[in-house]
């Protein structure tokens, strides 16, 4: 009997204790840079597109919800021919972003993505693409590969011996 | 049976084996890179490292290459050893030293061997933050790619391009840590087998590059068990599929048949699927808008068909399934096969001898197996390249087991075989129209016309069988091949003799079976082979219908007809001028066909058909081995379907008591089993349709197929419900039975920890072995004890007409597919029109090489440039098969030429 | 009085509770809030007092669905017998001198009956829903409320003996020296925990138990169905409180600064505060507890205090 006198005492004086509440619209949230929010593809330095198409993040996706079809420029640069999103599948676990090997894919602190229709929710490559490194500024996938994909040259990329000279005995 | 103890564990293992070939049977996860099943060990990679102790007692052990010891009784050795394992981790992180950070730009990725087996060592963190070693690429050609920086020196390539397959433009260069393996320069691979390095190759240096077109991982890829439709062999294939199109195919282990490698024809012709050149929409002819409806074209059918006499058109390269169900709509005697009379009575001779069960007829692993080989008039090099290269097997293997019966060395010790093999060879005799490639591993071989090759035939049997008639005017060469042929024949224990359909002669299987025969009855175990033309024209010769010239003499005094033709272009079988009279008489003609070409052009109904790959099928190959071909998706567009479904629909269409339902394939093989008795047990190629697995189907798709919610949200966000097939136990989802599915059922080869193609190990029965369940494929015919009847009738010695030629066919491996030309890098290979004639021909006519001819046949004159073939015999010229673009000739025709240049 | 006078008390107490049950909606959930460190609703309107609004809007407009399975009419009389039943009950509370629907003499018996009548809601909504939750809920709200009935009158008995009269105004008059809460506190207490089940509030609120029976005896109702056991509920928590108030806590006795209505609607409200706290803080016991500890304490215990009162007034009298 005293415990509930007790507890319901104890209840009430939060009635005078500060609010949690954040009255969102006019309020904003602190977002820490690490939030996962809405996922954008970055670009390299050089201002391509980071993408390699190695559809690791379409594998990793627990809810399957990223599809994409990579292909190759004439110099034969990987980027994804169309990327596809469905976010009204996504649940922003990060496992994408975790995924990538080249940094392409990236989740921002931004979640203000609501739409009055489902399909509105469909991101394409377009949509997801922006003109930005985020948060890895200077990395570029093709300087530690070892492709010559029109970015280096065999044997110019970081920690890159010269070609090797097939005809030379010399060791 | 001996028994070895690994970690104290005893196991029952094959005798003969090496330590890496045992432990993998039994299922244990050891790494290895330089071994192969085909190829056996040479101890280069240092991977799979395990150690041997002495005894019960010893406790240190040493450390061993398991691929480089032999199973021995008793043996105590262990896989889980620290000291072991960490001498694997070790060697796996020194050839990661300089493995590029690749992956993710990598077509290997994901089903990789390296990477299989750099996890399975557990080396996961790479310590090494040095230098890494470069190399320049080389373009091999628009099938193969090259990234020379990923290969870790592991030399299987040059061990199976070299070796196995014999090919001589691939090597290995330069010394020490820079060794290189490529080409001298840039180039094409000339091997028609170089397609086999993609899988050969345990990481990405060599891939598929038709794939890199539209690349897709292999988890992501919808795979079902197909069956290659390029040629007659029946060669098991995997095929992969994403949005809509195909994307690769790859090797379906089958001891029997393929076993581990396809040729490049067969791996890289899929394009066909993908063209734009397929017939997406029934097409109703001479209509203001010609595009129709499903139920529009399928009423306009039914005022065609029902009133008219039917003609049914079958096709060689369409299943089972659709030709039998052609056949049941137009009814037997109405049912053709859209070939000329001289290849239909050819074909019939080849089924009336299997049929007899007279003589056994090899399957390839038997080839394989065979110690002497006489190939008869056929050109296996182009028109059964898979069979050439166990016909290559059986070469170095008989050599192989010479020489270790001298020295005991085990089989699998490759180099050192080989090194003891030096330059023998096992007894092949080729004899062809023309010298091949094969040539240099041949003991005999002669060039001669169809008729003499025979004539050759019929007096090595002579010689086998003295009972058999001699060959008249028999010149001192030819005495001279057939008795070194026969020796040699007489000496084998299980001799094979190969011929086929391309020369168009049957007297050169009637020479082929006496001597098979003859050989038989010597107390030997003869194996006696044909290659046939398409993918099922052993199952079309197998229904036993007339030929194409019988139908044109059946439809002149007809009226009303209507012509069904399935999947066939008879202008690639039968001269234009013959087709065209026969589609002159034809009042409606309904063409059911995959692809657009010269027939369809004709047709007034079209019927878009489904491919290989979008249908469920049954084709018989040339061993009479019918083998289940499973549909690998569902074509987005609806109007394309199996034409054995269109035909049915006609068919329900025309009766009132139908029940309209759509048959499985397995309805229409009970009903072909119980109208055509020579069938009998083509219904169990595969399990039912209705076959479950505790309940489950099985899956297509991988379990880590990705995109299922994203695939189609671009069109609409709501996920549609999985694809539903009713015809085969396999189903469209990632859900469904994960464990080991029936052999004919397998869609894809993985295991936990083995992503790459060498997950097989965990699907056969022992390595190398067959499948688990039994190999795929059932044979329709055994050999009996029926005792042979042999032919007496032998054909006059070749002789050269003046200012005449005989006109023959070559076939070319890239070039001659009706099919595979679809794939772009496949196209460029192909050779352009010419003519051959032999040198002294050309010289009498005063030509030269490039020369332009005119050819006149059949009324018509084609112009080409002129080839001189100097090994080719007088008399013959040769005009390049089923090139894009060229007619049928009535081949074995004589025809004349003139030089007048227009 | 003349009868125009009666007819505006009918409809001004009408009004009223109706409104105050509205109300309690929002004062619900924002004391709710409170209590758990948020704000509750304060969007819609000024301080978020339209969501009565809204909440009564969409009551109104959603589908008002009668399972098929359903017995129909029981099914549609269930509601209704749970607003009429408490409504019939306010009739004799009375809220200031003079302002009294019925000045009955059996006052106080009429309530219990009226509060014992409520429980025929309960059963026969949950009957006619043709649904095992919902009869489970029913089950446990008719033993519950059945036995809770007994000690609601008998601990209300103190206070009739010490006031020596059925009529609430005569009991509020009772009080003018003294409250009875000084004189009757276990009535008080007994009282209130069987008002708390009576009204099947947290955490009485057994025979809904949404996370054992998914809201039991109503989990078939919807729209203003729905909406009347809701407001069904919302009344008896006024009533019991106004009850509270008249028979312990001197009615609209108070200082003279403020009139007798404002005092006794203060009152009021103070225990709805504690309904609502009761809600906030205390955990829902298990249901054999909660009969066990009906029957084998309370039962005892409001004896013993008929017991001891009647003696004391016994001698007090002599």
């Amino acid at each position: 009997m005293i415990s509930h006198l007790r507890t319901m005492w104890l209840v009430f004086i939060h009635l005078f204790k500060k609010k949690v509440t954040i009255e969102y619209p006019e309020q904003r949230v602190a977002l820490p840079p690490r939030w996962r929010g809405r996922i954008v593809l970055t670009k390299d330095p050089d201002g391509g597109e980071r993408c390699v198409g190695c559809y690791l993040c379409a594998a990793a996706c627990p809810v399957d919800c990223i599809a994409l079809q990579a292909t190759e420029t004439e110099e034969g640069r990987r980027y994804p021919e169309f990327f596809r999103i469905n976010f009204s599948r996504c649940i922003f676990c990060g496992y994408c972003e975790e995924a990538c090997p080249t940094y392409a894919i990236q989740l921002i602190p931004d979640f203000e993505m609501a739409e009055y229709k489902r399909q509105d929710l469909v991101y394409e490559k377009e949509d997801l693409l922006i003109d930005s490194q985020g948060k890895y500024p200077g990395y570029n996938f093709y300087n530690v590969a070892g492709l010559d994909a029109g970015v280096k040259e065999k044997g110019k990329g970081k920690d890159e011996e010269k070609p090797v000279d097939v005809k030379s005995l010399l060791p | 049976m001996p028994t070895i103890y690994i970690d104290n564990k005893p196991f029952d293992v094959k005798a003969g084996k090496n330590l890496l070939e045992a432990c993998l049977s039994l299922g244990l996860d050891l790494p290895y890179f330089c071994w192969h099943p085909a190829m056996g060990s040479i101890g280069a990679c240092r991977q799979c490292a395990i150690k041997v102790f002495k005894d019960e007692e010893d406790t240190r052990g040493r450390i061993m290459m398991s691929c480089m010891e032999g199973v021995k009784d008793g043996m105590r050795i262990s896989v889980e050893d620290d000291a072991a394992k960490a001498f694997r981790a070790q060697v796996v992180e020194w050839l990661m030293t300089n493995h590029p950070h690749d992956c993710p730009v990598c077509d290997e990725g994901g089903s990789c061997h390296l990477q299989d087996i750099t996890v399975m060592t557990g080396h996961n963190y790479r310590r090494y933050e040095f230098k890494k070693r470069t190399y320049p690429n080389q373009y091999l050609g628009p099938l193969i790619n090259h990234e020379m920086n990923r290969c870790i020196q592991c030399y299987r390539c040059v061990r199976y391009y070299r070796d196995y397959a014999g090919g001589k433009d691939l090597n290995v260069f330069a010394a020490h840590n820079h060794v290189y393996f490529g080409r001298e320069k840039d180039g094409v691979l000339q091997s028609p087998f170089s397609g086999n390095l993609v899988e050969v190759c345990p990481t990405g240096v060599f891939t598929d590059k038709t794939l890199k077109e539209h690349y897709t991982r292999k988890w992501d890829l919808t795979n079902a068990p197909t069956v290659c439709q390029h040629c007659s062999l029946g060669c098991n294939t995997i095929s992969g599929e994403r949005y809509g199109k195909l994307r690769n195919v790859v090797n379906r282990y089958n001891s029997e048949v393929n076993g581990y490698f396809l040729c490049d024809k067969g791996r890289f012709g899929y394009e066909f699927v993908n063209s734009e050149n397929r017939i997406t929409q029934p097409l109703i002819r001479n209509r203001t808008i010609e595009a129709a409806g499903h139920d529009a074209v399928m009423q306009h059918v039914r005022t065609l068909v029902s009133g008219h006499t039917l003609i049914g058109i079958g096709s060689p390269r369409a299943s089972l399934e659709s030709n039998f169900t052609l056949m049941e709509l137009v009814g037997k005697e109405n049912f053709y096969q859209g070939i000329t009379d001289d290849l239909v009575y050819i074909e019939q001779k080849i089924v009336d001898i299997l049929q007899s069960g007279t003589i056994h007829t090899p399957s390839l692993k038997e080839i394989e197996q065979a110690d002497a080989v006489l190939v008869l008039g056929e050109d296996i090099w182009n028109t059964a390249p898979v069979m050439a290269l166990a016909v290559r097997q059986s070469v170095m293997k008989t050599a192989a087991t010479h020489s270790t019966e001298q020295v005991p060395l085990p089989a699998w010790h490759d180099n050192a075989v080989k090194e003891l093999m030096q330059e023998d060879k096992g007894f092949l005799a080729n004899i062809t129209l023309l010298p091949s490639p094969f040539d240099e591993i041949s003991t005999v071989t002669m060039n001669a016309a169809p008729d003499d090759i025979a004539r050759l035939g019929f007096a090595i049997a002579h010689i086998l069988n003295p009972s058999l008639p001699e060959v008249p005017n028999a010149s001192e060469a030819l005495i001279n091949h057939a008795t070194n042929i026969s020796k040699a024949l007489q000496q084998a224990k299980h001799p094979v003799i190969i011929t086929g359909t391309s020369c168009w002669s049957n007297a050169l299987i009637r020479a082929a079976f006496d001597i098979a025969a003859a050989l038989d009855m010597n107390e030997k175990k003869a194996g006696l082979a044909f290659v046939m033309q398409e993918s099922n024209s052993m199952g079309l010769a197998m229904m036993r219908a007339s030929s194409f010239d019988r139908v044109v003499a059946n439809v002149r005094n007809a009226a009303n007809v209507t012509a069904i033709i399935l999947e066939n272009d008879l202008y690639r079988y039968i001269p234009a001028g013959e087709v065209d009279a026969f589609f002159s008489r034809c009042k409606n003609i309904i063409v059911l066909d995959t692809l657009h070409n010269r027939t369809t052009e004709k047709a007034h109904v079209l019927i878009p058909a489904a491919t290989f790959a979008e249908g469920d099928g049954t084709f018989v190959n040339n061993e009479a081995r019918a083998q289940r071909s499973s549909q690998v998706f569902m074509p987005a567009n609806k109007e394309i379907k199996e034409s054995f479904k269109w035909l049915s629909d006609i068919k329900s269409s025309m009766t009132i008591t139908a029940n309209g339902h759509d048959k499985h394939p397995d309805d229409l093989m009970l009903a072909l089993e119980s109208k055509l008795p020579q069938f009998a047990g083509v219904s169990r190629v595969a399990p039912p349709h209705d076959y479950r697995v505790h309940g489950a189907r099985i899956p297509r798709e991988s379990h880590r197929y990705s995109g299922r919610t994203a695939m189609l949200a671009n069109m609409t966000v709501s996920e549609p419900q999985p694809l539903q097939d009713d015809d085969s136990s396999l189903s469209y989802t990632m859900e469904g039975y994960r464990g080991m599915p029936p052999s004919p059922l397998i869609p894809f080869f993985w295991a936990p920890g083995w992503n790459s193609c060498q997950s097989v190990n965990k699907y056969q029965q022992e390595t190398g072995g067959s499948l688990k369940g039994g190999d795929p494929g059932v044979r329709l015919f055994e050999q009996t004890t029926a005792a042979p009847v042999f032919s007496k009738d032998i054909p006059d010695a070749y002789t050269p007409r003046p200012g005449k030629w005989m006109l023959l066919p070559q076939y070319h491996l890239f070039g001659s597919g009706e099919l595979s030309v679809y794939t772009k890098g496949i196209a460029s290979l192909s050779p352009e029109p010419y003519i051959s004639l032999s040198k002294r021909d050309a010289e009498m006519s005063r030509l030269n090489n490039g020369d332009p001819v005119n050819v006149k046949t059949n009324g018509k004159t084609y112009a080409f440039p002129l080839s001189v073939n100097e090994s080719l015999p007088d008399g013959i010229m040769l005009l390049p098969a089923g090139l894009t673009g060229l007619e049928a000739q009535d081949w074995g025709a004589w025809v004349n030429i003139s030089t007048v240049i227009v | 009085m003349t009868v125009m006078q009666h007819i505006w008390i009918v409809l001004g107490v009408l009004f009223v509770f109706l409104n105050i049950a509205a109300g309690l909606i929002w004062v619900e959930r924002r004391l709710l809030a409170m209590w758990q460190d948020r704000l509750g609703p304060n969007r819609a309107g000024p301080l978020g007092l339209f969501i009565v609004l809204a909440d009564t809007l969409k009551l109104f407009f959603k589908e008002d669905w009668i399972p098929p399975f359903a017995d129909k009419w029981v099914f549609i009389l269930a509601p209704a017998i749970v607003v009429a039943s408490v409504l019939m009950g306010l009739a004799i509370v009375p809220f200031a001198p003079g302002i009294v629907v019925a000045d009955l003499n059996v006052g106080l018996m009429f309530f219990l009956a009226m509060s014992s009548l409520g429980v025929y809601s309960i059963v026969l909504g949950g009957w006619a829903s043709n649904n095992k939750y919902s009869l489970l809920g029913a089950l446990r709200g008719a033993s519950q409320m059945i036995a809770y009935e007994v000690f609601m009158g008998l601990s209300l008995m103190g206070v009739v003996m010490l006031s020596k009269s059925f009529n609430l105004t005569d009991i509020v008059a009772a009080q003018e020296n003294m409250w009875f809460i000084v004189t009757q506190p276990v009535g008080f207490v007994i009282f209130f925990i069987a008002g708390l089940a009576e009204t099947h509030r947290l955490p009485f609120d057994i025979p809904e138990a949404e996370s054992e029976l998914i809201a039991g005896f109503h989990s078939e109702y919807s729209g203003m169905k729905f909406g009347m056991f809701f407001i069904g509920e919302y009344l008896g928590i006024s009533l019991i409180s106004a009850m509270t108030v008249t028979l312990f806590f001197g009615g609209w006795l108070g200082p003279a600064f403020l009139p007798p209505v404002v005092w006794f609607f203060l009152k009021t409200f103070v225990f709805i505060g504690i309904f609502i706290l009761m809600r906030a803080s205390l955990p829902r016991p298990r249901y054999d507890q909660l009969i066990g500890y009906g029957w084998k304490l309370l039962l005892p215990l409001v004896l013993l205090n008929l017991l001891v009162t009647g003696a004391i007034a016994l001698w007090l009298r002599s």
